[in-house]
Formats: C-alpha cells, sequence, structure tokens
C-alpha cells in the first residue's frame, strides 16, 4: 500500500505503508541515533509527534521488552528508510513492524529520509499528514494540516494515580511524572531512592505533604508554555526549600516558574551525540536530548541563576543552576535510554544534595 | 586549554614499508597530522623508510628522512635537528616500540624531547599483557581469561576453574601447529599433551574460548582535560576468530541494541581515561552474542587500520584531531573539518551503512592458503557506501577488482552439494559468496547460521540480495528493476542474470527514471549544513550535488586497493596530480574507494566521490558532472582499464589518449612502432591457446618468458623451460579470468635498466635511470633498483635516452611514461613500456628533488611545454646521492606461498637506502628492510646446479666475513673442491637433525636458496623456504641479492651511517 507524507508547506513524500493504515496529522521532526528505536518509541516526550529516523536502517536488533521507556509507545507516526524485515538479538522477542502494528502506529518506509530531514532543518519543524492509498486530495488534505494545533499532551502521557518504586530505599523522591521515562526513576532506585512518581496535575500540597527528601520533575512533551497550571505547583515546590532536580520539560517548567522564558528552536535536538559542557568544571559529556523547545539564556535572572550547562554546538542553554542551592536542571536526558550514559553522575549530584538535608 | 606553547619543532615516526597488516592507513594519517601540526606553525620533521608515502615529502613536512626506522637513526636525526617534541602514535606498531625504547633508555630525557599524544607508561599498560590485564583488572574490564602453562595439570586445573571450551596455543610452533579447541577435560589432556610435545619450550597458553562472538570495535578519542568521545563503532560480519584486518566490517554496529552498545560504549571511554591516552585509541571488544557478557580483545593507543576506516565512515578526521590534541587542544576547541560549524567535540551520527572488504592477495600467491584466521593476510581493503547494507555490500566487491560484480561467484555457483557443504564449514575469502550459494540452493539461515556462526542478520541481507536475483531471473519488471538498483545490483549483473545486454538494461533504467543520485557524507546525518564534498551514490533519492561551477572539471581515476602490484605508490601520484590540477585553477574530482589512502581524504580534491571503479559507477559520475576530462595515467592499472569505457562515453582523455594506451599495449601495434623506432626486443609471439604457445615457445626458443596480456605487477607470468611447464601456466592464467590474449617472449638475461619519462609532445625528460641489481627475469618490483645507474656506460645511457624519446614520441605520450630495458653486451632491448605512472615515480622524484607528477600533469593539456615549466628537455643531471629502492616481502603472513623470486611480483612494500656512497646506501637499505647481521655466523647455500659456479665467489666473501657454510651434499662437494670450506648438511629425508632442524633451532642467519625453475615445486626447497620464512630467518633466492648483501656486509664493519634530509634536495 502506498503511504503519503504531506508537509503543511505543501511538500509530499511518497513511501511504502508498513505499519496501521491509520491516517494522522502530527508534528513531523527527525531523530538521529542510530540505535535505541524501542526507548524512543515509549519515550512519552514523542507524543503527537511524527518522528523521522535520520539512520536509514531500523529494526534490526527486534523489539526488546525491557528497553522499553513506559507504558506504551506515544510517536505518532513513524518514518523509516528501511524497517527491516528481521529482528536479530537474543533479547528479541518480535519483529519491530510487528509491534508497531500492534500498537496502531502508522509507518512508512522506503521515503528518502535524508532530503526529508535536510528540508526540516532548512525550513524548521512542521506539521504534517500521512495518508495512505493511491492518490489523495491535496486541497482537503492541506486544509486538515493547517487546522491542526498541537494539543495539550502532558495530560495524557502522565501516569494515572501515583505509584512507589524502590521501597524502604534511603531518599525518598517525588517524582512529578510529565511524561517520565522509565529510566529516571530507575536510575534513582537503582542509586538507593524510594521514589513516589505523582500524576502531572498532583498539588504541591499532596507532594509536600509525604515528606520527600528530593523532588524530581521528569521530561515531557509539548509546549513547556502549554504547562500553566503545572508552573504555578512548581513555584511552590521551589518554596519548600527542598532539593529539586528537573529534566528537559521539568528544567524548562523551572525556567518558567522563576519568571524565565522559553523559545522554540527551529528544527530541535533529538538525538545521542550532542556535546555539552559544564561550564564550572569545564568537562563535556556526549548527551542524549530530545527537545523542541530551550530556555533563553538571555531571560536568566542572574540574581536567581546562571547558566551551568551549554550546548557545544549551537551554544544552547543546557542547564541552569539556581542560586539558593537547591535546585539545578538541565535539558538533556542523564537517563539516557537511548543515548550515552556519560551524564548520568548528576543523579549521584542530587543524591548527595538529599545527603545534606538529611 | 590552547594550545601548549613549549611544542615548536616535532619529530614524527612513520611506520615504514608497507606489509601485510601495516598498509597505506598510516600514511593517510602522518599526511593529515602533519598538515595539521604545519598549519599550527609547528616544524615537523619526518622520519620513514617509505618513498612511496605522501607524508616524506618536502610539502608535508619541513625536514624529511628517508632512513631506517631503528633507534639509531631517530637518536641522529634527534641530534641533528634539536626536536622539543616526538609524535609516536601515528607509525603504528614500529613507531611506538621505537620511542618506548629511547625514552626507557633515558635518551628523550637527556636530549630534552618530550613524547606528545601519548606516554611510555601508557603504550607498556596497553601492550604489555600483564600490565594491560592488570590495568583491565582495575577498571572491572573483563578480559577473556588465559594462563600460560607447562603441564597438562595446570591446564586442565585452569580450564576446571574458567569452564570449557579453551583454546590451547602452544608457543613456538610453526604457523600455530599443535593448537586447538578442547570442549571437555578428555580432549583437553590429548590437544595441551600434544601441544606441549611440539612447542620448543614446553609451554602452551590456555585460553577461555571465545570464538563465534561479536567482535564489536570502537574508536574513541580523549584530550588532556579527559573530554571523551567515540567517533564510530564498527561490527565485524565475522565472528571473533578472524583478524578484524580480514573481516568483512560494517559501520555503524547492526545487531546491537542501544543498551548492549552504550554498555561497550562506556567502557571504551573508561578503558581510554584509565590508559590516560591524549589522542585517539582503538578498542575491541568480544559480544557474548546470547547474553550482555563481553570481553575486552585489544586496545591500541594510537591511530590504526580501523581509524582510517572510521574517519573515511563518517568524516571524521581522527588523525587531524589527535593531533591537535597532542599539541594541547582540547576537543571542543578544534572545529569539525566537515561542517565548520560545530566542533570536534561531538560524535558523528551516520545516515548510511559502510561495508568495508579487505583484499586479499590469493590471487598472486595461488599456492597460499586461503583460510583466514588470527592471522592477518589481506594487503589492503576497500569501502562501499549505500543507503543500505546490500547496496554498501555490492560496491565493495566490485571494488576489490577481482572480476565478481556481486554475490555470484563462478566457482562457487559450480560446485557440486557435497563440496559446497564443505566450503560452508570453512573460513576463507569466499564465505560470503558460499552462503549465498547455499541460500540459492535452498539451505535455511537457521542452518547457515548455525555452521558459520554468523549473526542472522547479515545472512538475511545476503538472501534479499538472492532474493533479487531469483526475481531478476523471473521477470524484470520497472518493479524489480528498481529494487535491485536499489541493492545495489549493476546493469551488468543483471543483464547477465536475465539474458539481457547490460545497454539495454540501461535503457530500461533511464526510460523509467531510475537514475543515480549522490548524497554527502557531513558526520551528522544532515543535522548541520555542511560544506564538504565527500559523495557516494544511492537510488530511490534525491540528488544533493550540484554540479555547477565556472571552473574545467577534471576528474582523477584513483587506484583501488592497495594490492601487490598496485602499492600507495599510485596515491602519491593521484594525489600529486590532484594537487597540481588544483594549482591550475581546475575543479578536480577524485574517484576511488580505498579508505587507508590520502586521496580519498576529504580536503584532498574539490570533490570526492567515493565509489567502485567500474565503467557504471563511473558513468553516474560522468552524467551528472559532465567533467572537462579525465586524468588515467596516475591511477595505475586500475584506471588504466577505464580509459576505454570512458573513451566510449565521450569522456575527453587528457594526455596519452586512449587509442595511444591501446597502442602501448597491444603486441602487434607495439611491434610495428619498435621496428619503426629501431628498438631491439626479445622475440615474441601472440597467442590465444595452449597449444600456440607451445608452438611459439619452440620457434622462438627456450627459456621463454609467459605472461597475459594487460598484466599487473606481474601477474601470472612465468619463465618456462619446457613445454610441460607452458601447460601448466597457462592454466593457472586461465584461472583468473582474461578477455586479451597470452604473449610468449625470449627470455633474455641481462641487467635490467627502467626509466621514468615525462612527454610534452615535443620532447621528454626523464628525471633520472635506474639501475636493477637482480638480472632480468625478477620482477622489477622485486628487484632492488638502484639510482643513478652504476654499470651503465654513458653510450648504452644515451641510448636508452634515445629510444625512450622516440618512443614517447612515437606513441604519442602526453604526460608519463616507463620503460623497463634489458641490457645485454652493450645492446638495449626493450621488455616494455606503460604509458603511465608507475611504482618507481614517487621515489625517483624525492631523490632528484624534481616534481615528476606535477610536470607531468602540467604537460597533460598540450598548452604547456617542459621549458616552459623551468626545466630542460633530457636526462636530467645526476645527483650526488644514491638511492637504493629496496622491496620488503610479507611472507611471513602468508601460509604455503613461496617466496622465490620470478617474473611475477610478490613483495608489498619498499624502503630506500640514501647516501653519499653506493656502500652506505646498500647498507641504509638493507637494515631498512629489517635484517640484522650476523647473529650466529652460520649460512646455508643450496643452489641449483647452474648457479654452483657463480656462488663461489658469494660463498667466498661469507667465508672472509667469518661466516660458517652449511650445504647440502651436491653443493658442499662443489664448493669443497673449489677450497670452499664448508660442512654437510642433512637433508630432510636423511633424518635429524637436518636443515629444518638448524632453521627452527635458529641456528641460521641466511639461507641462499635458488629453486629449481617450474612450477613442480623442489620439496625439499619449499619446505626450507617456508620454514626459514616462519622463523624469521632471512632467505635469499636470488644470487643478485645474495652477493649485494656480502659487499654491504663487507663494508658494514665500523660505517656510522649518516642522516640526509631530501627536503634540501
Amino acid at each position: 500500500m502506498k503511504a503519503w507524507l504531506i508537509l503543511e508547506d505543501g511538500r509530499v513524500y511518497q513511501g511504502e505503508s508498513v505499519g496501521a493504515e491509520k491516517k494522522t496529522v502530527c508534528e513531523i521532526v527527525f531523530n538521529t541515533s542510530m540505535t535505541g528505536y524501542r526507548e524512543l518509541l515509549t519515550d512519552p516526550s514523542y507524543a503527537g509527534q511524527g518522528v523521522v529516523m535520520t539512520y536509514p536502517i531500523i529494526g534490526s536488533y527486534g523489539v526488546c521488552g525491557e528497553d522499553t521507556e513506559s507504558r506504551r509507545p506515544w510517536v505518532e507516526a513513524y518514518i523509516v528508510r528501511e524497517l527491516n524485515r528481521t529482528a536479530s538479538n537474543f533479547r528479541s522477542e518480535g519483529s519491530l513492524r510487528d509491534y508497531l502494528i500492534k500498537n496502531d502506529i502508522p509507518v512508512i518506509q522506503g521515503i528518502d529520509t535524508r532530503a526529508l530531514t535536510k528540508h526540516l532543518r532548512e525550513s524548521g519543524t512542521m506539521r504534517g499528514m500521512i495518508t495512505f492509498g493511491e492518490s489523495f486530495d491535496m486541497d482537503a488534505c492541506m486544509k486538515e494540516i493547517k487546522a491542526y494545533t498541537l494539543p495539550e499532551t502532558v495530560p495524557t502521557v502522565t501516569c494515572a494515580e501515583k505509584y512507589t518504586l524502590g521501597q524502604g530505599g534511603q531518599y525518598k523522591v517525588a517524582l512529578l511524572d510529565l511524561g517520565a521515562k522509565q529510566n529516571i526513576p530507575q536510575s534513582l532506585v537503582n542509586l538507593g531512592c524510594e521514589v513516589t512518581v505523582y500524576p502531572a496535575q498532583t498539588s504541591a500540597e499532596e507532594i509536600l505533604a509525604a515528606q520527600p527528601d528530593g523532588i524530581m520533575l521528569s521530561n515531557g512533551p509539548g509546549d513547556p508554555k502549554q504547562c500553566g497550571s503545572v508552573i504555578e505547583e512548581i513555584k511552590k515546590l521551589i518554596a519548600a526549600k527542598i532539593p529539586i532536580f528537573a529534566i528537559c520539560l521539568g528544567h524548562q517548567l523551572t525556567a518558567l516558574a522563576n519568571g524565565f522564558d522559553t523559545y522554540k528552536l527551529k528544527y530541535g535536538h533529538r538525538g545521542a551525540n550532542h556535546p555539552v559542557k559544564d561550564l564550572k568544571t569545564g568537562h563535556i559529556y556526549i548527551t542524549s536530548q530530545n527537545h523542541g523547545y530551550v530556555v533563553d539564556e538571555q531571560s536568566i535572572d542572574p540574581a536567581v541563576a546562571e547558566m551551568s550547562h551549554v550546548n557545544v554546538n549551537d551554544g544552547s542553554c543546557e542547564g541552569v543552576r539556581y542560586k539558593n542551592g537547591y535546585v539545578f536542571t538541565v535539558q538533556f536526558h542523564p537517563e539516557a535510554c537511548p543515548g550515552p550514559l556519560d551524564s548520568a553522575p548528576l543523579f549521584e549530584e542530587f543524591i548527595a544534595m538529599m545527603g545534606g538535608n538529611n | 586549554m590552547p594550545k601548549n606553547p613549549n611544542i615548536k619543532k616535532v619529530v614524527v615516526i612513520g611506520s615504514g614499508p608497507i606489509i601485510i597488516g601495516q598498509a597505506a592507513e598510516f600514511d593517510y594519517a602522518g599526511t593529515q597530522a602533519c598538515r595539521s601540526l604545519k598549519e599550527e606553525g609547528v616544524e615537523v620533521v619526518l622520519i620513514n623508510s617509505n618513498p612511496a608515502t605522501i607524508m616524506t615529502d618536502k610539502d608535508i613536512a619541513d625536514k624529511v628522512y628517508i632512513e631506517p626506522l631503528t633507534t639509531d637513526t631517530v637518536k641522529k636525526v634527534i641530534l641533528a635537528e634539536n626536536p622539543d617534541s616526538i609524535l609516536p602514535t601515528l607509525g603504528g606498531q614500529n613507531a611506538l616500540n621505537l620511542a618506548v625504547e629511547l625514552e626507557e633508555e633515558g635518551f628523550f630525557a637527556a636530549h630534552g624531547v618530550t613524547m606528545i599524544g601519548t606516554t611510555a607508561e601508557t603504550i607498556r599498560k596497553a601492550e604489555d599483557r600483564q600490565e594491560f590485564k592488570d590495568t583491565m583488572e582495575k577498571i572491572h574490564q573483563p578480559c577473556a581469561e588465559s594462563l600460560v602453562v607447562h603441564t597438562v595439570e595446570d591446564a586442565v586445573a585452569f580450564a576446571e576453574k574458567i569452564g570449557y571450551p579453551v583454546v590451547v596455543r602452544p608457543a613456538f610452533t610453526l604457523g600455530g601447529t599443535g593448537g586447538g579447541i578442547a570442549h571437555n577435560h578428555d580432549e583437553l589432556v590429548e590437544i595441551c599433551g600434544h601441544g606441549l610435545q611440539v612447542s620448543r619450550v614446553t609451554e602452551a597458553l590456555i585460553e577461555r574460548y571465545i570464538g563465534g562472538w561479536k567482535e564489536i570495535e570502537y574508536e574513541v578519542i580523549r584530550d588532556s582535560a579527559g573530554n571523551c568521545i567515540t567517533v564510530c563503532n564498527m561490527e565485524n560480519l565475522d565472528p571473533v576468530g578472524v583478524h578484524t584486518g580480514d573481516s568483512i566490517v560494517v559501520a555503524p554496529s547492526q545487531t546491537l541494541s542501544d543498551k548492549e552498545h552504550q554498555m561497550l560504549r562506556s567502557a571504551a571511554l573508561a578503558i581510554i581515561d584509565e590508559l590516560d591516552i591524549a589522542g585517539g585509541c582503538n578498542v575491541q571488544f568480544a559480544l557474548n552474542p546470547n547474553s550482555f557478557e563481553y570481553a575486552v580483545i585489544e586496545v591500541n593507543p594510537r591511530v590504526s587500520r580501523s581509524s582510517a576506516l572510521a574517519s573515511k565512515a563518517t568524516g571524521y578526521p581522527i588523525a587531524k584531531v589527535a593531533a591537535k590534541i597532542a599539541l594541547g587542544y582540547r576537543l571542543d576547541e578544534i572545529k569539525n573539518a566537515i561542517t565548520h560549524k560545530t566542533f570536534a567535540c561531538f560524535e558523528p551520527t551516520l545516515d548510511y551503512c559502510v561495508v568495508k572488504i579487505p583484499r586479499w592477495p590469493f590471487d598472486k600467491f595461488v599456492y597460499a592458503k586461503r583460510k583466514l584466521g588470527t592471522q592477518m593476510k589481506a594487503t589492503g581493503e576497500v569501502m562501499g557506501i549505500g543507503i543500505n547494507f546490500e547496496s554498501a555490500l555490492m560496491k565493495s566487491i566490485r571494488c576489490l577488482e577481482t572480476n565478481i560484480f556481486s554475490l555470484r561467484m563462478k566457482e562457487v555457483m559450480e560446485m557440486d552439494d557435497a563440496t559446497l557443504e564443505q566450503a560452508l564449514h570453512l573460513v576463507d575469502d569466499r564465505r560470503i559468496f558460499v552462503i549465498a550459494e547455499a541460500l540459492r540452493r535452498g539451505y535455511t539461515q537457521k542452518s547457515i547460521h548455525d555452521i558459520t556462526t554468523i549473526d542472522l542478520w547479515f545472512i538475511d541481507k545476503l538472501a534479499s540480495i538472492v532474493e533479487t536475483e531469483k526475481a531478476i531471473a523471473t521477470e524484470l519488471s520497472v518493479e524489480t528493476l528498481r529494487r535491485a538498483k536499489l541493492l545495489g545490483f549493476t546493469d551488468k549483473v543483471i543483464g547477465e542474470i536475465c539474458g539481457r545486454d547490460e545497454d539495454e538494461v540501461r535503457a530500461m533504467r533511464y526510460d523509467n527514471g531510475i537514475k543515480a543520485a549522490y548524497k554527502m557524507v557531513d558526520t551528522c546525518a544532515a543535522e548541520f549544513d555542511a560544506e564538504t564534498p565527500y559523495y557516494y551514490s544511492c537510488y530511490e533519492s534525491e540528488n544533493e550535488v550540484d554540479p555547477t561551477t565556472d571552473k574545467k572539471k577534471v576528474m582523477v581515476i584513483g587506484s583501488g586497493p592497495i594490492r601487490i602490484g598496485q602499492g600507495v605508490e599510485f596515491d602519491y601520484c593521484s594525489v600529486h596530480s590532484v594537487w597540481a590540477l588544483r594549482a591550475a585553477g581546475y575543479e578536480t574530482i577524485i574517484v576511488n574507494n580505498n579508505p587507508e589512502t590520502v586521496s580519498t581524504d576529504f580536503d584532498v580534491s574539490d570533490k570526492l566521490y567515493f565509489e567502485p571503479l567500474t565503467p557504471e559507477d563511473v558513468r553516474n559520475i560522468v552524467e551528472l558532472e559532465q567533467p572537462y576530462g579525465a586524468v588515467v595515467q596516475f591511477g595505475g592499472q586500475t584506471a588504466i582499464k577505464l580509459c576505454e569505457a570512458l573513451d566510449k562515453m565521450g569522456v575527453r582523455i587528457l594526455g596519452t589518449s586512449a587509442e595511444n594506451m591501446d597502442r602501448a599495449e597491444d603486441r602487434e601495434l607495439f611491434d610495428q612502432i619498435l621496428t619503426k623506432c629501431g628498438i631491439p626486443k626479445a622475440p615474441g609471439k601472440t597467442v590465444f591457446t595452449c597449444d600456440e604457445a607451445i608452438a611459439a615457445a619452440n620457434e622462438i626458443g627456450y627459456p621463454v618468458l609467459v605472461r597475459p596480456s594487460y598484466v599487473l605487477g606481474g601477474q601470472g607470468m612465468h619463465i618456462a623451460f619446457s613445454d610441460k611447464e607452458i601447460r601448466e601456466y597457462i592454466g593457472i592464467i586461465n584461472r583468473i579470468q582474461q578477455d586479451h590474449p597470452i604473449l610468449v617472449d625470449k627470455y633474455i638475461m641481462g641487467k635490467e635498466v627502467e626509466v621514468d619519462a615525462i612527454c610534452d609532445g615535443t620532447d621528454i625528460l626523464i628525471p633520472g635511470i635506474m639501475e636493477h641489481i637482480e638480472r632480468a627475469g625478477v620482477h622489477s618490483g622485486d628487484s632492488i633498483s638502484v639510482y643513478p645507474c652504476q654499470s651503465i656506460s654513458k653510450k648504452v645511457q644515451e641510448k636508452i635516452v634515445e629510444d625512450t624519446r622516440n618512443l614517447a614520441l612515437s606513441l604519442g605520450v602526453r604526460g608519463m611514461i616507463n620503460i623497463q630495458f634489458i641490457v645485454k653486451d652493450d645492446v638495449v632491448y626493450i621488455i616494455e613500456a606503460n604509458p603511465r605512472s608507475s611504482r618507481t615515480v614517487p621515489y625517483i622524484s624525492k631523490i632528484t628533488g624534481i616534481p615528476i607528477v606535477k610536470l607531468a600533469t602540467q604537460c597533460l593539456f598540450g598548452d604547456k611545454k617542459i621549458p616552459d615549466l623551468g626545466y630542460e628537455y633530457g636526462l636530467q643531471k645526476e645527483q650526488p646521492t644514491i638511492a637504493i629502492k629496496m622491496p620488503v616481502f610479507s611472507f611471513e603472513k602468508l601460509y604455503g606461498a613461496d617466496i622465490s623470486l620470478g617474473p611475477e611480483m610478490k613483495s608489498t612494500g619498499e624502503v630506500l637506502g640514501i647516501a653519499y656512497t653506493y656502500e652506505e646506501a646498500l647498507i641504509k637499505a638493507f637494515v631498512g628492510t629489517g635484517i640484522r647481521l650476523p647473529r650466529s655466523h652460520k649460512i646455508a647455500i643450496t643452489v641449483k646446479d647452474m648457479d654452483k659456479e657463480e656462488v663461489v665467489p658469494i660463498a667466498q666473501d661469507f667465508v672472509d666475513l667469518g661466516y660458517e657454510i652449511y650445504c647440502t651434499a651436491g653443493t658442499s662437494r662443489y664448493l669443497s673442491d673449489r677450497g670452499i670450506p664448508n660442512r654437510v648438511v642433512k637433508r630432510l629425508e636423511d633424518g635429524s637433525p637436518n636443515y629444518i632442524d638448524m632453521i627452527i633451532n635458529n641456528e641460521l642467519d641466511l639461507i641462499i636458496n635458488t629453486p629449481t625453475q617450474g612450477m613442480e615445486t623442489n620439496r625439499d626447497g619449499y619446505l626450507i623456504r617456508r620454514n626459514a620464512v616462519e622463523c624469521g630467518v632471512h632467505c635469499f633466492t636470488s644470487l643478485d641479492t645474495a652477493r649485494a648483501l656480502a659487499t654491504c656486509l663487507k663494508n658494514a664493519d665500523g660505517v656510522d651511517l649518516s642522516v640526509i634530509d631530501i627536503a634540501k634536495i
């Protein structure tokens, strides 16, 4: 079956449908990771997005159950050059194609993903439609694409109810789930924490009532400015003077809660090879990234905070350290999955901070 | 951390001659690093014995010492140059060893020289078996457990501890004989018992068996501030057990999940951190395919073959960055040379797949064992880039230039079922072709995996190609054609499968708009705009190349993989031609596929197409770029072979025309020209069949030289003494598919002389005349070559110049011509003329200081004459220095190959000895090849009857030098009768102790053995030569070489070798 990707600027790419035949409109972004497709598919930050993989052979090692980062895949559509037909790995439980079909995700293969990526790089991230069949009505499709607005996705991806992992751990961490990847609580549990995961809409009062040693704000999808109510709660959490460590969307929301600004990058950072420099030590980590928005460095009030990490490629803000001494936030993903484990020691830093509180 | 201001003058050590396991990759790395150092204003002093390299050019380094790579040389250069630093990480293992030796001796400290890029401590930690093991243990990185044992009991105890199976490797046995894999107690007792018996020192290494595990490599870079990145990871198609240099390698890894990849990546970073390396490092892992268990196999704290491959696979210039780090820069201070926007501190990400295939010399060494194992056998490699694995693999296969263009290998397809089944169990160079055939015959993927342990992913990709073959054979629909092109099938192969003509397939393709598109290698998967024009082809894609330019475009055809007969010297020529063209204002386009070379570095030409060198692949580029012309005379036989096809495509051949090239190759046309010029030649005939060859030989009279026309390095060339030998030779020649006729010539035994000349259409320039030490009959590439000639009279020299001029002008040469002559009784005969650049060009260019390739390139267009370029016509003035080029062989790596010299080339590389006297130059050259004499003052001589008279004075020389001479009965009697004292040594069949025992017990310094002519291997002679090679005993099969060595030894005593900076020439 023919499949089509129609972009909001009128560009059309033809491919072959190898997933669910479900017409969909979403934001089209590209990711440059060469491995980790399963983690990526299940990363809630991709909710509402159609993901283009720049690596041309996807699915080679099949689907491995323990590589899942949340309860289900969240990508709206998957666009690849070639979906590998076999699955070869000792942990593989089946082919990626079967997994995508089972999860009702539309997939196009046979697209010149490099040409598409270059176009997105030049023209910026944009909306697009994936549709199927021999032909399509361009005018009707364009109308539909133009009418599409990015939904507020955090409420969809967050957990329904609070739950606890690593019961009996030395430090009690409250994790506000804005679309958390599984390896965030897991990293903390591995370091001896008891992590209580709260739904995004939980009030600050409820979280604080549990008297956590530290608070973790997770990654998540969408425009941070759509999360007005969460920002209000974060303000209260900061006021409680408990150590806070935030990643990605959590980092952006903390910045907004402090009156700083965020803006949308032309085509985002999505991949596993982004160099980030720690401005205090000068050390550079290769990091995993997945974000379309970024904290505006210029908007950081020097009396309140300072930029702690910078992206070596484009100089954008990758981390903020607050002068109060108990809040630090990063744009990249120290929990990796997929991606390098270089920055994992940040979790230890967070633990050390909580240790100081005890 | 910015550049260290104390570093002003750096000594760089190169890797020496090309041998198996150490090819052009170090020239690539060294050249890139030297340029990188020079652009920082650092003065570069280079030491390398290999004259065919680009790094030994005075454009690349400020001071160039083409000298033997010994501690003596390095010391003298340091004393002469007074450098502040030494960079030893660019010259392979040789350079590291030299540096460590001098460091430990305290020489560097005493002379204020700092080792940069690495420390002796780091090298020891990575190289010393025990220190490495301890270091890995300290950072909890697992190694395959091993133990040296002297008793079977110890072996069993260890095996019970680590678990079966285990590998038994007896120490000091030939070709690893006596070892094996033990799966249980009983097997171990048997194998180890035998192994200890055959080991001279009753010693064996017991090692955990990890054969069949995945072999994964990481290329890592670290700066002195501790920032680390991985440039690339690579997965070997061949599981652990085959040397990575002999494995088919894919980048990036394909069968690793992110968790496995990150686990190994983190391990690689931890290792480079612990070793405290500032620069590049290669880490090899074995990964259990059924768990997360892994073992560190090896760490190379330097640039390597793998780093060259990783650089070309990703676009990340590892050597360049490593050199900057050595100067003190941090990764985030070094610009990404591809994007010019980002920095060296990031990890490349690929949006294509890369496949490397080794180039093996089994076409040259038909008797060598093709089995692949832990000893590398390949001389070079090729790389294919594609948007899928299949096309990358198919491209690589074409790049090999072995007359195979897909997975369809004739000899494998003709195997009967039983042979195929057997072949499937062998691990040799035909492996992928055998698997493909097994798939065609209905083997399941699983059954092939069970036999080969190759990952199912790779087998499935081969299956995908085989399925497409079937689809093509069934019906060539447009859809099938699309699919076939996507997977890398050429029109020719498609045509062969479905019984159509190549042109017909191409027409069908064009009618349906199926055309090649080109994509860029940009290090970042298009995330950032890149400016580097490094391209590969693919189908079903948008083209990225913009062919518009206001300059005239010239395409330079490269020389493909390094193989015997076509080495790094042709890359030297291609690169210099490109530089000359760029300087003259042309836009240059290089087409080549060898990842080890300078020519495929992204900033050598204006555009680089990393593609196979077949007519179709080149046509696709031609149609897009529409070049003004193409240069074929610098890329060796590879480029010459494309001449006709390019001409037919309507591409202007710059320099000597396609028609004239053909006149030099076509026997009859060439003979006509020779007659016209009055140049004598050994009588000969062109024949097509065996019977015709025998008739011709009898007419001319034996001995005769038999060879196919269009030869490369004397491939398939033999001296025949009888009808029987001719019959045998023709059989072998036919094994290597030939479309061209066979030549039979009278063999004249005389002095061989060689010239390279530049012809501008009016007259010629000859930089110098070279004379060979070995008489005609030994391939020129295997002969010791001396410049200037020593024993040729002025009159004969004048005749040589005159003949060269006449021939070059009659052949219509524009650019280079190489001519080989035989001089006998003052008569000059021509052997052959090649209207192209030759293997001697780099060396003669360096030693005479004449930029030969540059001048020849400027003469290609017809508008410039040699006098316009500041040079005079004719033979140039002799230099006061004598330069001797000596061949270097890799026989010890090629189990089974016969080492005797003959008309077929066998050497892999060369060294140069330069001095103001002939004798000193000769000593330097011998030292450069690694000969260290004397040790025991014992030499063995066994020569065929014909040579007995001639060997007498040579034997006398060795006696005078204090050597004891050992001979087999026949030679002994002959020498005794002529007053040469000697001892008899038993032949093999006469029991022990015999000849072989003396070799194995390391009692001999040297063997002189001239083999009886013919293919029928003299069992004894062959065994003597093979054993000598494997025990590291020098063995000469030409009396001329032996005589030269005797001369050299007579003069060596007390000579203090000089060092000469050739940049001053």
